[in-house]
């Protein structure tokens, strides 16, 4: 006892010691009160804290074709190498949501959309419309929506948005002048900056109609029309127009609420203004000038900061994306949020039901508190022994902790819901267990019970009417496949299709649609309810006419989704829902969203109108759009239309070829529209119908050429550089002799915007160039003259290697000049930068280097460059810190390989730079310098450096005690290459002494050293096994068989290729017998893999060696034995071919035996073993023993086991190809009209695969049937004989 | 349609139908089954030029003639089909 109070005094004093250093502010103090870095962030200082915002917004919006292409090659981050990547290139990635904040469930759609995306939000379902193809000629019912009422409808909704925006204008134009008054404010310079570029972009006729939110948003973007995600971010502050450089964190936290936060909080889609559903952009709403606009009250103000207090407490940090304030509390327009928002109620708390984030916040705190609750004294009672612990008293000081706050949320009534109540906190109860609900339904989310509330309520079914049992009936079925077991989802999904028809459009739509809009969705529930969607499409037929609109307001929003699969599920559900309802129904449908205000509808209806353009063909669409493209009412309607077809050839490609005429004829005129945004829409349309069409169809573009040529002299900016875009993917297209005229023509623009600052404008100016350059018939003097100089000058500056895209887009353009000029010019230009100081550019230059010399070769390179060069690989190299990318390894090994024997004289410095940097401190340095050796050992041999190369080797060797496996894996690859190009015989270190060094590293679990030293151990197992003792080979056996455990396919095939090897060199027995011991393990893939080996070793040793030891094995009375013999029989007979034929007649009794075994698994495995025999003995006269095989085989095709069933069908295929087709229909002729359906669909089946397979040989051997009264069925031909 | 159908070609028996024409299942008569016997004879004979000529020189026609005789046997090449008793 007197130990323990001993030693707590110790730790009292010791506690006591630390507090007084706090208390004085000693430095030791924060870094030693050590705390959960996830939660709370890694202190004031940390400077990654906020690694996981968008420094900046990308500037560029219109091509974002290319950018679903870079997301669909590069689908997550999770691929990097390290998590420590330079943060130019970490930037650009695509961020998961589950990078930061804490551990979440599945992530929320919501999470990672942005702004822009979340504009879906405010979108209504709207009311079903009238299907003028059913009601025939009877007059619409006034109470249905009719095309007529939407368009009017439409037509009112766009006079508002003008008289509002004509109202915003007078106000602005009253504040100006306002200002103007006052003047001389200390932020007026940086304002007169934001004007000033807005009226450089913005000087056409719309742009000063457009209110200040609108303005922000085109004048601070590049392109405004094309908008993808990117314009939404600027909508999130729209009212701070005086304020220059809007701060993101400002934006984020919300630390001081200015007056121009005020209208922020309307402006974000969640809060959506007063009536939701009257005002779909919500943007609009919130006049940036607060006075008159929207007035908000003080207690408005007040709440939106209260609001947010618990919600960040809740989940730490608002992950990711949603941290731009993600809705609050409110859960905007959506057609649910019915209670009045404008008017908030002082206590948030008490406030009506909840909406789904806040269910949401709700269960994340519980789940918190639950598992941050004190523990009580008896829990502490039964975790501690009883001696040994001492309970102490309270030091008199102490106060426990009182979160008013918390308090206030872990009262169990916070909410007043009809339909729940958080359950009374009970400690015993068990809050990981979901409470199950009646009738087997699955677990209801807190955000679920809006939608699925009344299946709560217990009420007799019967009572009901038969409209609310059907309602009852779906939801149950949507609960199941949203939240259900796979099993339950199955069988719900296929419900739900089966009785689609019986249940009605309306019905399943009202309940679908609505859960597709809730907020707090999942990927995998919105992938779920969208297949629920195409199922019952398919069933409904033409009956979804009336919900057209209804499901595309739901849909289209997949279309402009980041993840891939969604946007190709988004495709595939309009495809099929224009084929269900028809043209004239879609285009009835989404004809008043073509010039509706806001951009968002407008640019998802363009890309859902390229979708019923390629499900229903082009050509039906083409006088619609041309009708729109010409549209006199406005100018969005010409927008979007224009729109629609660039997005046709962005998503159909070279399909677009026999329509190029007509399309491009369509759109010409809006080369000189009066609306800018409307000319460069058009431009760009052109520049992806070139693009989808090249290399053909330059006639279709004969029309627009002249106004083109005009336009890049006429205009400025944005437009442009749309016009340059559209030339330059229409010059490819020409012939030699225009294209190389054409370019000169168009290169003294470029040529001139080659020093626009404008980041929009460097990569289009790029992208033009690399297109001129690359096409025939511009000459390599020119460009070597005209282009080159001014091109270094402007473009290789380091700046350029700060931004990915334009890093690519330069590295792309220059080895496409290289491709023209040759070598020397380009690298000859660059070469001294590979010495510049800053890193990124060397990288780049390095990696231009790489690509040109891989390309061309280095003939090209003299004496001197060659010297300048080597010099420049191996400062960049040696002075590189950060390349997660491995060019400048690339780079290197480019070089070297391209020089070959030229790189004599400098492989002694070279080795000796590897040799040094292989001693260095940093692993990562290490690994690249045995990466290196392996990428050049084969120019060192070619230059007849063997001693080098030894020298090396030796070096290596004693390296392999490495301790990251990174590096050991890079150091094996090294010796691996080394022992490849000198040879076994003259390695050094000797063999002998290698290999007994290696068989330990085989224990090594990482996946790279693994691999690596596997290939070393197979190489020298292949060609130098007489090196080493028979018994080292035997303990290499060993650990072999643990590598059959490996993930890692390559691994594994390595390792039984190795064993294969082995039992060459020391014969086959011991290693049969290792092999056949490991047949009794447990686990499968260790078992599936050893029957491979033992399949290899019988190739490699001849069948004859292994087969009695194998054969004999199968006496074992254990089940995995035997069928694990039967299996090595069955990748043995693949192997050997038709080596087999000696062997059939020796295993068919063993096969014999397990055809008739009751085992399912003995006779699936000797089904596909005698497939395997009959296809490689066919026609070499085994027939008698196949047919007898065939008889085991046959009484199988009654099992209903789908792996069985096919082992067997697979049998028969294989004896069709073996003993003919004749046979096989003998033996199907007994069942093909037996009495007893089950028989029949069994003998067609079969039937009908030896059809498929040999249609023609069955001819002369089908039966002779008899006549039957009037039908011949004799074939008489048959019997003509001369 | 059984649990193992699922997986192997049969699962798309329409499918298969509408590719492969001559293809049967559990409900296909002997009147149907012949016709697409014939059908597949004729179109062998005329697929293999010996066999062709070899008819042509038994019945004392040209080549082309009985090519001709056997695509017109193919349009009903057993009659016309049994009356159906019920459905």
């Amino acid at each position: 006892m007197d130990a323990i109070d001993a030693e707590l005094a110790r730790a009292q004093e010791e506690r006591r010691k630390m507090e007084e250093a706090l208390a004085a502010g000693a430095p030791m103090a924060v870094s030693s009160v050590t705390f959960d870095t996830d939660l709370y962030g890694g202190g004031g200082a940390d400077p990654n804290r906020f690694a996981g915002y968008d420094t900046s917004i990308p500037a560029s919006e219109d091509d974002a074709a290319e950018d679903d292409a870079e997301a669909a090659a590069n689908p997550a981050p999770r691929r990097l190498a390290s998590y420590t990547g330079h943060a130019i290139a970490a930037a650009d990635l695509p961020r998961s949501a589950d990078d930061d904040g804490p551990p979440k469930g599945a992530p929320r759609i919501i999470d990672r959309e942005d702004d822009y995306r979340r504009r879906r939000l405010n979108q209504i379902i709207s009311p079903e419309r009238h299907d003028p193809f059913a009601a025939g000629e009877a007059t619409p019912d006034p109470s249905v929506r009719t095309y007529a009422d939407v368009m009017r409808d439409a037509a009112l909704q766009k006079k508002k948005e003008d008289l509002l925006r004509e109202i915003a204008k007078k106000k602005k134009e009253e504040e100006e002048r306002d200002r103007e008054r006052k003047a001389a404010a200390p932020e007026q310079p940086a304002a007169a900056a934001t004007t000033k570029r807005r009226n450089r972009w913005d000087q056409s006729q719309d742009g000063d109609a457009a209110a200040g939110a609108k303005k922000a948003k085109t004048s601070s973007d590049w392109d405004a029309p094309d908008a993808t995600p990117g314009i939404g971010r600027w909508d999130a502050t729209p009212g701070r127009v005086g304020d220059a450089t809007p701060s993101v964190r400002r934006n984020r936290w919300d630390e001081t609420p200015t007056p121009g936060r005020m209208a922020d909080a309307d402006a974000t889609p969640a809060a959506g203004g007063a009536t939701p559903g009257a005002t779909p952009s919500g943007a609009w709403d919130a006049t940036p000038k607060l006075p008159g606009g929207v007035t908000p009250t003080p207690g408005k103000k007040q709440r939106s900061r209260w609001d947010e207090t618990p919600a960040s407490m809740g989940s730490a940090t608002p992950g990711g994306l949603g941290a731009a304030t993600p809705a609050g509390y409110t859960p905007g327009p959506t057609p649910f949020g019915a209670e009045n928002l404008a008017t908030p109620t002082p206590s948030q708390i008490a406030r009506g039901p909840m909406t789904p984030e806040q269910y949401q916040l709700m269960r994340w705190e519980r789940d918190i508190e639950e598992r941050n609750r004190p523990l009580t004294d008896e829990e502490l009672d039964t975790m501690f022994p009883q001696e040994g612990y001492k309970i102490l008293e309270p030091p008199a000081s102490y106060q426990p902790i009182r979160t008013p706050a918390r308090k206030l949320l872990a009262t169990p009534t916070p909410m007043g819901t009809p339909l729940y109540a958080i359950p009374e906190e009970n400690r015993g109860q068990q809050f990981d267990v979901p409470k199950e609900l009646q009738g087997g339904l699955p677990m209801m989310k807190p955000e679920d019970y809006q939608y699925f509330g009344t299946l709560l309520n217990e009420e007799e079914e019967e009572q009901l009417s038969p409209e609310e049992q059907k309602e009852r009936k779906i939801m149950k079925l949507l609960l199941k496949v949203k939240n259900g077991t796979p099993p339950q989802r199955k069988t719900a999904l296929r419900q739900l299709t089966d009785k689609a028809r019986e249940f009605g459009a309306g019905p399943l739509f009202n309940k679908i649609l609505p859960l597709l809009m809730q907020p707090t969705l999942e990927d995998q529930e919105r992938h779920l309810l969208v297949k629920v969607i195409d199922r019952v499409l398919y069933k409904l037929d033409e009956l979804v006419r009336p919900f057209v609109h209804k499901i595309l307001v739901v849909i289209e929003p997949l279309l402009i989704d980041e993840d891939y699969y969604a946007r190709v599920e988004g495709r595939e559900i309009i495809s099929n829902l224009s084929k269900a309802a028809g043209l004239a129904t879609m285009i009835a449908a989404m004809r008043p969203d073509i010039d509706n205000i806001d951009e968002y509808v407008r640019n998802t209806t363009a890309r859902a109108f390229s979708v019923v353009a390629s499900a229903l063909g082009i050509p039906a669409l083409l006088p619609f759009l041309k009708a729109v493209c010409q549209s006199k009412k406005s100018w969005q309607a010409r927008h979007t239309g224009i729109k629609i077809i660039q997005q046709i050839a962005i998503l159909m490609g070279c399909a677009v070829l026999p329509h190029l005429k007509s399309l491009v004829e369509i759109i010409e005129h809006g080369l000189s529209d009066e609306n800018q945004k409307v000319r460069t829409i058009t431009a760009l349309s052109l520049a992806a119908l070139a693009e989808a069409a090249a290399p053909y169809g330059i006639e279709s573009f004969d029309t627009v050429l002249k106004p083109l040529w005009k336009g890049i002299r006429s205009h400025r900016g944005k437009v442009l550089a749309a016009f340059l875009k559209a030339i330059g993917f229409i010059i490819p297209l020409m012939d030699a002799l225009y294209a190389s005229y054409y370019t000169k023509e168009v290169m003294q623009v470029l040529i001139r915007e080659f020093q626009s600052p404008d980041e929009e404008m460097k990569k289009i100016v790029l992208k033009v160039v690399k297109q001129c350059v690359s096409t025939e018939g511009v000459e390599a003097d020119y460009i070597r003259n005209d282009i080159l100089p001014e091109f270094f000058k402007h473009f290789w500056v380091r700046r350029m290697a700060l931004d990915r895209r334009n890093y690519k887009q330069l590295v792309e353009t220059t080895v496409e000049m290289a491709n023209k000029v040759g070598v020397a010019d380009i690298v000859g230009r660059i070469v001294e930068d590979l010495k510049d100081e800053s890193e990124p550019y060397r990288r780049m230059v390095m990696e231009t280097i790489e690509k040109v010399v891989a390309n061309l070769g280095a003939s090209d390179i003299d004496a001197r460059l060659e010297e300048l060069l080597i010099d420049g690989i191996l400062y960049a190299f040696q002075e590189q810190t950060s390349d997660d990318a491995n060019v400048m390894l690339n780079g290197f090994g480019a070089v070297v390989n391209a020089l070959g024997q030229r790189v004599k004289p400098y492989l002694p410095q070279i080795c000796g730079t590897i040799k040094w940097r292989l001693n260095n401190k940093s692993a990562k340095v290490r690994q690249q310098a045995a990466d290196l050796i392996s990428r050049i050992a084969i120019v060192m041999k070619q230059c007849q450096e063997e001693q080098l190369m030894g020298h090396l080797g030796v070096v290596l060797y004693e390296y392999l005690g490495e301790e990251y496996p990174e590096v050991l894996g890079s150091i094996l690859g090294a010796l691996k290459a080394i022992v490849n190009v000198i040879g076994m015989t003259k390695m050094t270190p000797p063999i002998k002494d290698l290999l007994p060094r290696l068989t330990p590293i085989l224990k090594n679990r990482h996946e790279k050293v693994q691999e690596n030293c596997i290939d070393l151990v197979g190489r020298i197992a292949d060609r130098g096994a007489e090196f080493v003792p028979a018994r080292e080979w035997m303990r290499i056996c060993f650990e072999l068989l643990e590598m059959l455990k490996a993930h890692k396919k390559g691994i594994r095939r390595a390792t039984v290729n190795t064993f294969g090897y082995i039992a060459k060199a020391i014969g086959p027995q011991d290693v049969l017998a290792t092999l056949l011991n490991n047949l009794k393990v447990q686990e499968r893939q260790n078992r599936v893999c050893t029957t491979v080996a033992i399949a290899i070793v019988a190739e490699t040793c001849s069948p004859f060696t292994v087969l009695p030891a194998l054969m004999n094995e199968y006496r074992v009375p254990e089940l995995n034995v035997q069928n694990g013999v039967l299996k090595s029989l069955s990748f043995l007979f693949e192997y050997i071919g038709e080596m087999g034929k000696d062997y059939i007649y020796a295993v068919t009794p063993l096969l014999e035996d397990a055809l008739m075994d009751r085992d399912l698994v003995h006779r699936q495995t000797a089904a596909s073993a005698v497939k395997h025999m009959a296809l490689g003995v066919a026609g070499l006269g085994c027939e008698d023993a196949l047919v007898h095989l065939l008889n085991y085989v046959w009484p199988n095709i009654f099992e209903t086991s789908p792996h069985v069933i096919n082992a067997v069908m697979e049998a028969i295929e294989g004896m069709r190809v073996a003993l003919g087709p004749a046979v096989i229909l003998n033996y199907c002729l007994q069942g093909l009209f037996h009495p007893a359906r089950k028989v029949r669909e069994v003998y067609w089946k079969i039937y009908n695969s030896l059809y498929i397979g040999a249609q023609d040989a069955l001819v002369a051997a089908y039966p002779a049937l008899e006549d039957d009264g009037d039908n011949i069925f004799s074939r008489l031909e048959l019997a003509v004989f001369i | 349609m059984q649990a193992s159908d699922r997986f192997n070609i049969n699962s798309q028996l329409e499918h298969l139908q509408a590719k492969y024409v001559g293809t049967g299942h559990a409900d296909l008569t002997r009147f149907e089954w012949a016709v697409n016997i014939q059908r597949d004879s004729y179109a062998s004979y005329i697929g293999h030029y010996p066999m062709l000529a070899y008819f042509a020189i038994a019945e004392n026609e040209s080549i082309g003639r009985e090519r001709y005789n056997f695509m017109q046997k193919m349009l009903l090449p057993c009659g016309l089909p049994p009356e159906r008793d019920e459905d």
